[in-house]
C-alpha cells in the first residue's frame, strides 16, 4: 500500500511559513550580550520542525539546507558557539533562504542555488568544521558467511522500556532460519522470588541468513544498551570478528564502533541543557482556521437578525404591557442575547494589530543597517484589535510612514550626536482605542519637519500658501501629490509619490491622518481609523420629518435648554451654556437644509456629543429611541457623504442616515474659529 | 414589480438573437422616449419611501433600502429640469446595475422591452438637448417611434450625476 | 478492533506530521488518537488506555522525553511500547531516550510504509 502524502502538503507549508516567521522574530530578539537560552531554543525548534517535516514530505532542498542551519543552531544552543551580530545576520539570511526554498517547493519554482550554496558554506564555516562527513556504512570484510551466531542476554529491566525480546526474535526469524537456545543468565530464582517485571532469560541464537551483520544488528538497535550482544559470523574465519564501524551522518566526527564497546560520545559533550519547561497551563488553547467568507456570511446573518430583532422590539413597545408580559420579557431577552451574539461574532474578525506590526522589526533593522543609521523600533499596544479588512489595508501606509521616519526623520549618528541627542534614534509605533476609533501613531525623535523647507517647496510647486498659515496646514502640504522635500531621492522613499498615496489609502479606509512636529525634536504621524464595527448602538432622533441616528458612544447627555442658556454670537453662530461650559450649538435642521422653519432652540432637544476631546450640542426635534443599528455602506453604491458615517435600515424598512460625530464636531470648530 | 421574466427572455433572446440585435428597455422622460440596455436593468419598482440626504443636488432624491442594500435614487425628470415631477402610485423607478453599483432612476414611465436589430440603429447625430451626445450611443427607430439609446453606464458614472465621489474619479 | 492494544497515541506539535501519522496508521487499521503536545497527551493517557505511544521529541510545553518519563511512572504504562519520532539519531540522543524509558525510535524522515511495518512489529 502506498499512501499519497500530498494531502498534507498544505498544512506543512502553512506551518512552515509560520515557523520561518517565528524564527526571524526570535533572531531579531537575540541580544549579543544577554543570555539567550530560551530564544535560541525557540529558533532551534523552529528550524528542526521545518527540517523534519520537509524530509518526511520529500522536500529535499528545504530539508537539506535547513539541516545546516539547524546544526549551527545546535552548536549555539549547546554553548559551543557564541552569538554575535555577524552570526545573527547570517542566520537571518539563512532563514530568508529557507522561506525562499519553501516557496519554491510549494509553487514548483526554482530558488537561487548560488545563494543557497554560499549560505550553506557560510553556515558550515561558522561551525568551524569542514564539510559534513558523508554517511558511510563502512562495509566490513565481505561476508562469506551463511549466517550469524548471536548471543543476546537482555538486562533484567529490559521490559521497562516497553521492549519485548520475543518481538526481536520474531523479526530475526523473518531474516532466515533461526535456531534458538535459552540461556539462564544468572539462574532463575525460586517461584516465590520471581519478579514478573524482570527478564531472567538470555538466548544463544543461530541464524542462517544472507542478511548482512548490519541488518541483523539493526534489529537490536533499540535495546543494544540494555543487553549483552555478540554477533559473529557462522562460517568463522580464524581471526576474530572485527567490530564494524558505523559512521552516522553528522557534522561531528564519527562515533566509534557499537557492540560491546561502551559508546563514548565523541565531539564536545553537550553540557546539560536545562529544558525550559513552560507552565503546563500555558497553551491548552486551541484554534481552528475558518475561511473569511464563512465569517462574513455569519456577520451578515447576524446583521439581519439584529434588524429583525429591532423591528420586533419596536413593535413590542406599542403593546400594552399588562396583557403581554411574557412576550415583552421574551423580546427583552432576545435583545440582550442578540447583542451578545453580535459582539461575539464581530470579535471573530478582530485581530491584534501585531499581525501588521510584527513585520516591522526586521524592516527597521534592515533599513537602518542599509542607511548606516542606528534606529530602534518601539511598539506599544500591539494587542489593539482591528477588523481583519482594516489590518490588511493598513500595512502599506504604515510601511511607507515607517520608512519615511527612518530615512528622512532620523538623522545620521554623527548629526544626532552633534545635536546632543542619543546616537540611537527611536521610532515608536503606538496603537490604541480611543473614543470609538483606532489611533495609530508613528513618532520619531529625529529632525522633525522644517516649516521653511515645506513652504519653499510648496511655492516652487506652484501651491499658494499664506505665510501665517497654521502649522497644521503647512504640514498638510506634504500630502499634495508629487511633493517631497527630500534632498535626494533615495530608493527607499522620497520619490514624492508616497504621502499622497498614504493619505488616500487612509481616507479610503474611512480614516484621517494628521501630522505634528517640533523642528529638531521629531515628528508624529497620527492615523485615526474607524473601528469597523458593522453594528453600533444608536440613538434615533427626529429632525423635521426625517430620522437620523446618533452613535450612542459619542453621546454625553441630552437636555432641553432654557432660553437663558442659549447665546447668539455674531450672525449665525449659537452657543449653549451647560453648567460652566459654553458649547457650540449646531442646529441640524439648518445644517441639513431641511425645508420649513426650524424650531427655536429652547423648544428643541439638545443632544451633547463629544469627539476628539471637544463637545458640541446638536439641536434636534425629538428623541425617538435607542436601538442597535446595522451600519450599511453608503459608498458601495453611492459615495462617502461628509456629515454621515453610513446608513442603516430601521425596523420599519426605512433608511436612516448615521451622523458622523467627528466631522460634525470639527465643522463646529471651524465655524467657531471663523 | 420586477422583470425576471423579461430579463430571462431577454437573456435567452440575446443569446438566440442574431448578430447585432440588442434589447432595450424603453422609458419616457418628458416628450422623448429613451432606451437602455436591458442587461443593465435589474428591476423596476414603484417609488416608495426614499430617505432624503441633506446637502445634495435636488435630482438626487436620496437613498432607499433595496432588500438590505442602500441604493441612491436619481430623478431624471429633475436632472433634466422637465415639468414638475409627480410622486404618486404610478411613479416608476428603474433599478440599474452600472459600474458595479446599483442605482435607482426615476422616470415618467416605463414602456416595454424592444429588440432592435443593428440596421435599425443609427449613430447619434450632434444633438443639443438634455443629454449631451457623449451619453448617447445611437438612435433607434421602430415603427413610428424614435428611441434615444442611452449609454447609461457612462451617464451614471459621470461627474454631473454626482453619484460617484469626485475624489474616486481621480 | 479497538481494544487498547491497537490504540495508538500520536503526539507531535507539527500538524502536518501528526495528521500524516494518524492518517497512515488508521488506514492500516489502527485506532489513532492525536495530541499536539506532551501535556495534552498525558491527560489523554490518563483517561484512556493506549497500546502504543508515538511521540515527537521536540515539542513545546512538554517535550517527548518528559512525556515518556511521566508515562513510565504510571502503572498502566510501565511496559507500554513508546517510540520517539526524531530526526536526530546520534548516540547521545539515543542514550537520552533510553534513559527516559523510551522503547525505541523512528528516525525522520520515514515513509508511511516503514511506519506501518514498524508499528505492526511492535504491536504484534
Amino acid at each position: 500500500m502506498s499512501i499519497d502524502l500530498a494531502r498534507f502538503h498544505q498544512a506543512f507549508f502553512d506551518e512552515s511559513f509560520e515557523r520561518a516567521d517565528a524564527m526571524e522574530q526570535a533572531l531579531l530578539r537575540l541580544d549579543v550580550q544577554a543570555d539567550n537560552g530560551e530564544v535560541i531554543h525557540d529558533i532551534f525548534r523552529a528550524a528542526h520542525s521545518i527540517k523534519g517535516g520537509a524530509a518526511t514530505f520529500g522536500f529535499a532542498a528545504v530539508a537539506g539546507f535547513t539541516h545546516h542551519l539547524e546544526t549551527l543552531l545546535d552548536s549555539v544552543r549547546s554553548g559551543q558557539r557564541g552569538v554575535d551580530a555577524a552570526l545573527v545576520e547570517l542566520m537571518l539570511r539563512a532563514a530568508d533562504h529557507v522561506r525562499g526554498l519553501l516557496v519554491a517547493a510549494r509553487d514548483g519554482g526554482a530558488c537561487d542555488e548560488v545563494l543557497g550554496a554560499s549560505l550553506q558554506a557560510s553556515l558550515q564555516a561558522a561551525l568551524n568544521v569542514g564539510p559534513a562527513t558523508v554517511a558511510a556504512q563502512a562495509a566490513g570484510p565481505a561476508q562469506a558467511t551463511t549466517g550469524w551466531t548471536i548471543r543476546f542476554v537482555p538486562r533484567p529491566d529490559l521490559f521497562r522500556s516497553g521492549n519485548d525480546p520475543l518481538r526481536i526474535l520474531r523479526e530475526l526469524a523473518e531474516l532466515g532460519t533461526l535456531h534458538s537456545e535459552l540461556e539462564f543468565a544468572d539462574g532463575i530464582p525460586g517461584f516465590g522470588a520471581l519478579d514478573a517485571e524482570s527478564c531472567y532469560l538470555g538466548w544463544n541464537l543461530r541464524l542462517e541468513t544472507l542478511a548482512s551483520e548490519i541488518e541483523v544488528r539493526e534489529l537490536f538497535a533499540w535495546v543494544e544498551d540494555e543487553c549483552e550482544l555478540r554477533i559473529e559470523p557462522l562460517a568463522v574465519a580464524a581471526a576474530a570478528v572485527e567490530p564494524v564501524a558505523v559512521v552516522s551522518e553528522s557534522a561531528t566526527p564519527p562515533a566509534p564502533a557499537h557492540g560491546e564497546d561502551k559508546v563514548v560520545p565523541i565531539g564536545v559533550a553537550a553540557p546539560a541543557r536545562p529544558q525550559p519547561q513552560r507552565s503546563a497551563a500555558a497553551a491548552l488553547e486551541s484554534s481552528i482556521r475558518v475561511s473569511t467568507n464563512k465569517i462574513d456570511g455569519l456577520i451578515n446573518l447576524v446583521g439581519e437578525l439584529v434588524i429583525t430583532q429591532a423591528s420586533l422590539s419596536q413593535y413590542a413597545q406599542g403593546l400594552d404591557p399588562l396583557g403581554h408580559e411574557r412576550l415583552l420579557s421574551a423580546v427583552q431577552q432576545l435583545e440582550h442575547t442578540t447583542r451578545r451574539l453580535q459582539e461575539s461574532v464581530m470579535s471573530t474578525r478582530m485581530l491584534p494589530i501585531d499581525a501588521v506590526f510584527s513585520r516591522f522589526p526586521r524592516m527597521v533593522h534592515d533599513l537602518a543597517t542599509k542607511l548606516g543609521k542606528q534606529v530602534r523600533l518601539q511598539t506599544v499596544g500591539e494587542g489593539t484589535e482591528l477588523d481583519k479588512s482594516v489590518i490588511e489595508r493598513i500595512g502599506d501606509p504604515l510601511t511607507h510612514l515607517l520608512r519615511n521616519a527612518i530615512d528622512h526623520g532620523i538623522e545620521s549618528t554623527d548629526d544626532r550626536v552633534a545635536a546632543g541627542k542619543p546616537a540611537q534614534g527611536t521610532v515608536t509605533l503606538r496603537a490604541a482605542h480611543q473614543a470609538g476609533q483606532i489611533v495609530i501613531d508613528i513618532a520619531d525623535d529625529g529632525r522633525g519637519l522644517s516649516r521653511a523647507r515645506i513652504l519653499e517647496k510648496a511655492r516652487s510647486n506652484g501651491i499658494a500658501v499664506a505665510d501665517n498659515a497654521s502649522d497644521a496646514d503647512v504640514w498638510n502640504l506634504i500630502f499634495a501629490p508629487g511633493f517631497s522635500t527630500a534632498s535626494e531621492v533615495t530608493d527607499v522613499s522620497g520619490r514624492g509619490v508616497g504621502m499622497d498615496v498614504v493619505k488616500r489609502n487612509i481616507l479610503s479606509l474611512g480614516g484621517q491622518v494628521e501630522l505634528s512636529s517640533t523642528e529638531g525634536q521629531g515628528a508624529t504621524v497620527r492615523i485615526r481609523l474607524p473601528l469597523t464595527l458593522a453594528i453600533v448602538d444608536g440613538m434615533s432622533v427626529a429632525v423635521g420629518e426625517d430620522t437620523y441616528i446618533v452613535p450612542l458612544s459619542s453621546v454625553v447627555e441630552c437636555l432641553q435648554p432654557t432660553v437663558s442658556q442659549i447665546k447668539r454670537i455674531g450672525v449665525d453662530a449659537m452657543l449653549v451654556a451647560v453648567r460652566s461650559e459654553y458649547l457650540p450649538l449646531l442646529d441640524l435642521h439648518t445644517l441639513f437644509g431641511l425645508p420649513g422653519a426650524g424650531r427655536d432652540a429652547h423648544e428643541s432637544i439638545l443632544v451633547i456629543v463629544e469627539a476628539e476631546g471637544r463637545k458640541v450640542a446638536l439641536q434636534l426635534d425629538e428623541l425617538l429611541g435607542q436601538q442597535q443599528v446595522v451600519i450599511k455602506s453608503l459608498e458601495a453604491n453611492y459615495r462617502r457623504l461628509p456629515l454621515f458615517s453610513g446608513a442603516t435600515i430601521l425596523g420599519d424598512g426605512r433608511v436612516a442616515l448615521i451622523l458622523d460625530i467627528v466631522e460634525l464636531v470639527r465643522g463646529a470648530g471651524r465655524a467657531m474659529a471663523a | 414589480m420586477s422583470l425576471p421574466q423579461a430579463s430571462a427572455s431577454a437573456n435567452s433572446n440575446a443569446a438566440n438573437a442574431g448578430e447585432g440585435v440588442r434589447e432595450f428597455l424603453t422609458f419616457t422622460l418628458g416628450s422623448e422616449e429613451y432606451g437602455v440596455d436591458i442587461l443593465k436593468v435589474q428591476e423596476i419598482r414603484g417609488y416608495d419611501t426614499v430617505t432624503r440626504i441633506p446637502d445634495t443636488p435636488d435630482f438626487i432624491k436620496g437613498v432607499i433600502n433595496l432588500r438590505g442594500t442602500i441604493v441612491p435614487v436619481v430623478d431624471m425628470r429633475l436632472k433634466f429640469k422637465l415639468a414638475q415631477a409627480q410622486y404618486d402610485v404610478f411613479t416608476v423607478m428603474i433599478i440599474l446595475t452600472v459600474a458595479q453599483r446599483v442605482v435607482g432612476m426615476v422616470v415618467d414611465g416605463v414602456s416595454d422591452v424592444l429588440q432592435l436589430p443593428a440596421e435599425r440603429i443609427c449613430p447619434a447625430p450632434e444633438l443639443g438637448g438634455q443629454l449631451g451626445s457623449r451619453f448617447i450611443t445611437g438612435i433607434g427607430t421602430l415603427d413610428q417611434r424614435m428611441l434615444i439609446l442611452v449609454d447609461i453606464e457612462k451617464l451614471m458614472s459621470s461627474q454631473e450625476m454626482a453619484l460617484v465621489d469626485a475624489a474616486a474619479l481621480h | 478492533m479497538s481494544d487498547a492494544s491497537h490504540r495508538i497515541l500520536a503526539v507531535d506539535d507539527s500538524n502536518s506530521m501528526r495528521q500524516m501519522v494518524a492518517f497512515t496508521l488508521s488506514s492500516a487499521g489502527f485506532d489513532v488518537t492525536e495530541a499536539e503536545d506532551g501535556v495534552v497527551a498525558l491527560s489523554m493517557a490518563q483517561t484512556q488506555k493506549f497500546g502504543l505511544v508515538l511521540a515527537d521529541v521536540n515539542m513545546p510545553n512538554m517535550d517527548g522525553l518528559s512525556l515518556v518519563r511521566a508515562l513510565r511512572g504510571m502503572a498502566d504504562y510501565k511496559f507500554t511500547p513508546m517510540l520517539m519520532l526524531t530526526t536526530e539519531s546520534t548516540p547521545e540522543k539515543k542514550a537520552e531516550g533510553k534513559a527516559a524509558g523510551a522503547t525505541g525510535w523512528i528516525v525522520k524522515p520515514f515513509n508511511p510504509d516503514q511506519l506501518i511495518a514498524t508499528i505492526r512489529r511492535v504491536l504484534a
